[in-house]
């Protein structure tokens, strides 16, 4: 990897001295994907914490042209963003190389409340990529309950533990026969970045979800910020793969998993480090749950594996 | 060029493809639907060079149109009632954001029970949201002020709403005059912004901001929407020099000019008051219209300037202000009079809401009891 | 976009912002721990300039911007070679 790495980019989105907490992983995300895009894009954002950390106007700690639309408004804004400048290159009041337009929207305005226009741009084939760097609630209120928080995780608004396991928006989007998906952690960053390059060379809607771990939120050590990614990758907890057309291809290591090569991690290695999960492991049936939990992540991967050929 | 017979949409979709909009993004809405039909079939067919998005509803309309607005293009959309209600949220961000845009807002009732027929209820429950609102009576009016509507938006930086009474001006048809489209290109000339979300430019727009630079911000709008009513006047000077027609600036005195019994009202109801006027003469009073062309910015110092002293002005609001006792027509012309103190005498009724037939022997009658009313 | 704080002064109408360093200002002295780097030990990976939130890790160099470092502690967490110590910004201050 290392050698890769050295090719990346000292392009930056992200500038120091953001107002986001330290350990971010939202600014570790849009770093990366910042490499693969280039300077020759625009991004649409939606109220989250990559917006509370912009730092206040008439300053910005973002170095790529950025819209700050309603919380709604993700898709609809990225489509007609997109096809306003194709517009305008096509009539030659632009001219060079359309920049790309893509989305930087968290959990919430992905799986919630910006999902009917999200699934209505990815229907129309808006020519822009969606990033969900998903952090598994609404982090930048306070780590309330989102449609993505998984199942037995304490927010602010599930005290007692989430009660519903969270919305598969992955398969909802393989669903859409989009052009091109992925699911992506920061934790694995060439994969974020293979993935993101390749969305670039598509024109139509793309994909990318990238699983992101909350230090504050999920209630960790800033440091391990990475390694809690990793873990969820391990344990199956979060999947690894990317679809073009409908076609899916599983990414590593989680292809271990949908192969048989490789068993996941127990699920007590990643919801053991978090503070989040903290209250299972004080009931009496903690084995149940766990094993229930494991159970889920299987079925997930089988699922997953059943739709590679299918 | 020679007046031709149409719908009102219809007027107004040939309105934007003079306008030569880059940009429309639309969903349907009874009674708006045929401007978004026809000007789908302009675009496929090839009669305008634009790109159409075809959203999942009005929330989305109004942001795909705020950011292809901030990527420099020329747009339009059209709604309705609860369409218009839906993107109430995104009407105050383009009006913070200074998006020039223009919308065809075909009014109509909004909801609780279901009603498909005229009313302002929909456009004047959106009159804080820093929108420049027009109310027009004619489907010439329509077509003519969707081309003021863009030389105005481009210039302030203001979002501009169009409004219309549903199926009395968006259905019926009227002989109205296109203009060449020579003519329109002279005077809506191609928009050039500022400033454009891209690269070129860069720039972060619209995160959160300091009290200090909130306040700042938000009072700029507030003052420029006090300009605009300047701007809105020279414009239309500017129109009826190139293309020969005129329609009032803020306002519309319909009627004669030593009149001291004004009837107030705005959108297609003024005709109805002109006949009003007239049958109200043979009752000895001598009457006139007062149309509101513009509703925001409210034109104060216009109507402080033209009421006379002494007069009696008769108020009818398409609307309900509710817990005021009657429109918003009415409680805004109280107050832009309040400071003459010249013995001005304003009352007025809630009429026509949810379609309600307006004759012109009914506005007579009215006003006629409400004149009454004044001189008990 | 100039960069002044009286908004009537603003060029443009829009509510922009111009990215700068510091946006939010000096944040290093969020720190409670300080990273540090023993150049001995590293061998130019670049995980802890990829994984940094904060992108203040020279990617040449590897030489961490302290004006602007938050502390979080990843670059040392992830470092194959641990080359990178957190020490807490009280000890580093009375050693220095």
């Amino acid at each position: 990897m290392s050698a890769r790495l050295q090719d990346l980019s000292s392009y930056e989105y992200v500038l120091p001295g953001s107002a986001a907490c330290a350990g971010c992983p939202s600014s570790i995300a849009l770093r990366l994907v910042g490499k693969a895009l280039g300077e020759n894009a625009v991004m649409v954002m939606t109220p989250s914490c990559a917006v509370a950390s912009t730092g206040p106007l008439p300053h910005s700690c973002y170095n790529v042209p950025a819209l700050n639309v309603c919380f709604a408004s993700a898709g609809a804004a990225a489509g007609g963003l997109s096809l306003a400048l194709e517009a305008q290159y096509e009539k030659g009041r632009l001219q060079g190389e359309m920049p790309t337009v893509f989305t930087w929207v968290g959990d919430g305005g992905t799986y919630d409340i910006g999902l009917q226009g999200l699934s209505a741009a990815a229907e129309r084939n808006d020519n822009f990529i969606h990033f969900c760097y998903n952090n598994e609630a609404y982090s930048n209120t306070g780590m309330q309950r989102s449609g993505a928080t998984p199942m037995h995780a304490v927010t602010t608004t599930t005290p007692l533990g989430k009660e519903n396991p969270r919305k598969n928006l992955a398969m909802i989007m393989l669903r859409q026969e989009i052009p091109y998906m992925a699911t992506a952690s920061l934790s694995y960053p060439m994969d974020l970045y293979r993935k993101v390059v390749k969305a670039k060379s598509i024109k139509g809607f793309k994909y990318i979800e990238i699983h992101a771990p909350c230090a504050p939120g999920w209630k960790f050590a800033t440091a391990d910020t990475v390694e809690i990614g990793r873990l969820a990758v391990r344990s199956g907890a979060w999947l690894l793969w990317e679809a073009e057309n409908g076609q899916v291809a599983v990414s590593s290591p989680t292809s271990q998993f949908t192969e048989g090569k490789a068993q996941p991690i127990p699920m007590i290695d990643y919801i053991g480090k978090q503070g989040r999960f903290a209250h299972l492991l004080k009931r009496d049936d903690q084995d149940a749950v766990l094993e229930e939990m494991r159970a889920a992540v299987l079925r997930d991967i089988r699922r997953l594996a059943e739709n590679v050929n299918g | 060029m020679s007046k031709i017979l149409n719908t009102g949409n219809g007027a107004c979709a040939m309105a934007v493809k003079a306008a030569k909009v880059d940009i429309i993004a639309a969903y349907p809405i009874t009674p708006q639907t045929s401007i978004a039909e026809k000007l789908a079939a302009y675009v496929a067919q090839g009669e305008m060079d634009a790109k159409y998005l075809p959203v999942e509803s009005e929330h989305s309309v109004m942001s795909a149109s705020a950011a292809a607005s901030a990527a420099g293009a020329r747009t339009f959309t059209a709604t309705s009632s609860q369409g218009l209600l839906y993107m109430h949220e995104v009407l105050h961000y383009t009006a913070g954001g200074r998006l020039p845009l223009v919308i065809a807002n075909v009014n109509r009732a909004i909801c609780a029970p279901w009603c498909l027929y005229v009313d302002h209820q929909d456009a004047v429950s959106q009159r804080d949201t820093g929108w420049i609102q027009f109310f027009v009576s004619t489907i010439q009016e329509i077509y003519d002020t969707i081309l003021l509507a863009y030389k105005v938006t481009e210039q302030i930086e203001i979002p501009v709403m169009v409004n219309y009474d549903g199926f009395l001006l968006s259905h019926s048809m009227m002989p109205f005059e296109p203009a060449d489209q020579a003519l329109v290109d002279a005077f809506l000339p191609a928009y050039e912004p500022n400033w454009r979300l891209h690269p070129q430019w860069g720039g972060t727009f619209g995160n959160v901001a300091p009290a200090d630079e909130y306040t700042a911000h938000r009072r700029r709008l507030a003052e420029d929407l006090e300009k605009a009513k300047e701007l809105i006047e020279s414009e239309a000077r500017n129109f009826q020099d190139l293309i020969g027609r005129w329609h009032g600036g803020l306002l519309d005195w319909q009627g004669p000019g030593d009149a001291e019994v004004l009837l107030v009202s705005m959108g297609s109801m003024a005709s109805e008051v002109q006949l009003a006027v007239q049958l109200l003469e043979r009752h000895g009073i001598r009457a006139a219209g007062l149309r509101i062309r513009v509703f925001r910015p409210f034109p104060r110092e216009a109507l402080a300037r033209i009421i006379p002293a002494g007069a009696k002005v008769l108020v009818f609001d398409r609307n309900h202000a509710y817990g005021t006792g009657g429109g918003a027509l009415l409680s805004e012309i109280k107050a832009a009079l309040y400071d003459r103190r010249d013995n001005i005498q304003i009352t007025g009724r809630v009429m026509g809401v949810g379609g309600e037939d307006l004759p012109a022997s009914l506005l007579a009658s009215q006003a006629l009891e409400m004149w009454e009313e004044l001189n008990r | 976009m100039n960069q002044s704080t009286n908004p009537s002064a603003h060029p443009f109408r829009q509510p922009l912002a111009r990215g700068m360093t510091g946006a939010a200002g000096l944040t290093g002295g969020w720190r409670l721990q300080r990273p540090v780097l023993d150049p001995a030990k590293c061998n130019g990976c670049l995980l802890c300039w990829i994984l940094c939130p904060d992108g203040v890790v020279a990617k040449d160099t590897r030489a961490i911007d302290y004006e602007y470092c938050k502390g979080c502690g990843i670059c040392a967490r992830e470092c194959p070679r641990k080359a990178i110590t957190m020490v807490k910004e009280s000890d580093y201050e009375q050693n220095s």
